[in-house]
């Protein structure tokens, strides 16, 4: 057999390749090539849209869903009459073609009839999201949080400021000042300006308003700028709170020595003693 | 001067829709216009008309989106659209980068650079269609629009409504690649946007048809044409060219001095060939 080998080998030198074996190994490279591409491909999808701290427009989706229904058509940048809306450009770093704000530069002035989401063709602008009873409502708009750092803030150091509780559109509810006294003089007082992140739309106004060089209250994206305690603790003596355990699950742990009720267990292992 | 004008009449009305659709667009974010608003992914026609990508919306279907009512008015729009002036027509007298490419080959051509690359053109033109599978794949396991993300085209086109950033760099690497990598590069063979509209330009209404009668010989319009093999009946039959993959950029019909290639409605060009 092994004397026949180079014969079938110089043979198959001359011989043009079958039509078929041309077409396997055509689909092989093809299929392989392809492999390769989609992997570089999607390594870099994964990196341009791990981008997390990007403020989108009033009604956006969740992020999540916001990149795949986002056609990336600039309408709604194109109906913003303050210029506030950007869309990603290469070198932005910011998942391409999508709309954002950089409140600092431009916050979301709120306009009432919200010309930005209605002209959204896909619904990655969600009307229903910024609608009560019909009625479109800026205020409930959710684009982030603002939230204040205390050590730059200069009204936590004693200075009289309320720079960004009067920019604020809803003040007295998204922002509130409290006063408190000033134990470090012992004669004056604090009037530390307080966010309430379930009533902040996160349009910025107070970001463009800060007085310090870097913005001491800034906004962040929900997801963001807040925690969860999950269901393990609710609030003591809060019927409200407390139907948050309603649908709350029970987790059970199945062990060896749990098969059987746990007086059959210890009970069962007496035996060992004798 | 009528000459000239003979020569490159198709060439000078595809340079004028290119930049007017460009202009219309920049006038809409700049200045408030309102006759052509958004881009090329979604666009908004005298504030009533909405006509969007339907290769864009193909990938948010793969990645699970919903697709709302409006996007699939635009998506109907705009295939129904190019079903009547053919497929590929978006590339040739649309799409911005066309103008790209086309500096790139008309470069190629007068620097002879196809005589210093003595290898074949070494690449498939099926390419496209690989790519455009791919973009639906990955689209559908990574949830976002694949191709929308690294899309040369809508960069370029953004960039130039929107500010282009970094866009200019890929306009030179297209230029490039298309110059000295790989002739008809971008558009003949990667462009799964291309390939998505030579699939549906298979159906289209509008076609360029050849009369071997009055054929010379010159191969004039294989020498300017950006799809080569779609003209594989030159001089041979008289035939419509019914393949996707012709753009309908109609330079084979200004160079060409003998008439042996026209327009024509692709019932009428196969009736004629058919003897009536």
């Amino acid at each position: 057999m092994s004397e026949n080998r180079p014969e079938i080998k110089k043979k198959n030198k001359k011989q043009p390749i079958s039509d078929r074996r041309r077409f396997i190994l055509n689909m092989a490279r093809g299929a392989g090539i392809a492999t390769i591409g989609g992997f570089m491909w999607s390594a870099y999808i994964d990196e341009v849209t791990a981008s997390e701290l990007v403020l989108r427009p009033p009604g956006a989706l969740k992020e999540d869903d916001f990149l795949k229904t986002c056609i990336k058509c600039g309408l709604c940048v194109e109906a913003c009459p303050y210029d506030t809306l950007l869309l990603a450009k290469p070198g932005d770093n910011k998942p391409l073609g999508t709309p954002y704000f950089i409140p600092r530069d431009v916050p979301c002035y709120m306009c009432p009839d919200i010309p930005c989401v209605p002209v959204c063709p896909t619904g990655a602008l969600d009307e229903a999201s910024v609608t009560t009873d019909g009625v479109l409502d800026i205020n409930i708009s959710d684009m982030g949080v603002a939230v204040v750092d205390d050590e730059s803030c200069i009204a936590f150091w004693g200075i009289q400021c309320d720079a960004c509780y009067r920019a604020c559109p809803i003040l007295g509810t998204a922002i509130t000042i409290e006063y408190e006294k000033n134990t470090r003089t012992g004669k004056h007082a604090f009037m530390k300006p307080i966010v309430h992140a379930d009533a902040c739309t996160g349009c910025g106004m107070c970001e463009h308003a800060c007085v310090t060089e870097k913005p001491a209250i800034f906004v962040l994206p929900r997801e963001n700028a807040t925690g969860e305690a999950g269901s393990y603790y609710i609030k003591g003596w809060d019927k409200e709170d407390e139907k948050r355990l309603e649908d709350a699950g029970e987790i059970k742990t199945v062990t060896e020595i749990s098969k059987e009720s746990a007086m059959d267990s210890l009970n069962g292992s007496l035996e060992d003693l004798y | 001067m009528q000459k000239l004008w003979d020569n490159y009449r198709y060439l000078f009305f595809r340079r004028f829709t290119q930049i007017s659709l460009l202009v219309l667009y920049f006038g809409a974010n700049a200045w408030g216009w309102n006759v052509l608003m958004g881009n090329l992914s979604s666009s908004l026609i005298l504030g009533v008309i909405p006509m969007s990508d339907p290769y864009a919306a193909l990938q948010m279907l793969m990645a699970g989106a919903v697709l709302s009512i409006d996007l699939l008015i635009g998506v109907g729009v705009a295939t129904l659209f190019y079903l009547l002036i053919g497929g590929r027509a978006f590339c040739s007298w649309v799409c911005p980068i066309n103008m790209i490419t086309d500096a790139a080959n008309y470069l190629r051509r007068k620097l002879e650079i196809d005589r210093v690359q003595t290898v074949k053109q070494p690449a498939s033109r099926n390419i496209r269609y690989w790519v455009l599978g791919l973009s639906l794949v990955i689209s559908f396991i990574m949830g976002v629009t694949a191709f929308e993300f690294i899309s040369p085209i809508s960069m370029v086109h953004r960039g130039i409504i929107f500010g282009i950033g970094f866009g200019w760099a890929a306009m030179l690497i297209i230029f490039l690649f298309d110059l000295f990598v790989l002739k008809n590069g971008w558009c003949g063979h990667i462009c799964p946007l291309g390939g998505f509209y030579s699939l549906l330009g298979k159906f289209s209404l509008i076609k360029v048809h050849h009369s071997e009668e009055n054929c010379t010989l010159c191969m004039k319009c294989k020498d300017v044409c950006p799809e080569k093999q779609v003209l594989y009946m030159i001089g041979k039959k008289s035939l419509p060219i019914l393949s996707g993959e012709c753009t309908n950029c109609a330079r084979c019909i200004e160079v060409c001095d003998d008439d042996a290639l026209r327009f024509s409605i692709r019932e009428l060009a196969l009736k004629r060939k058919t003897g009536e």
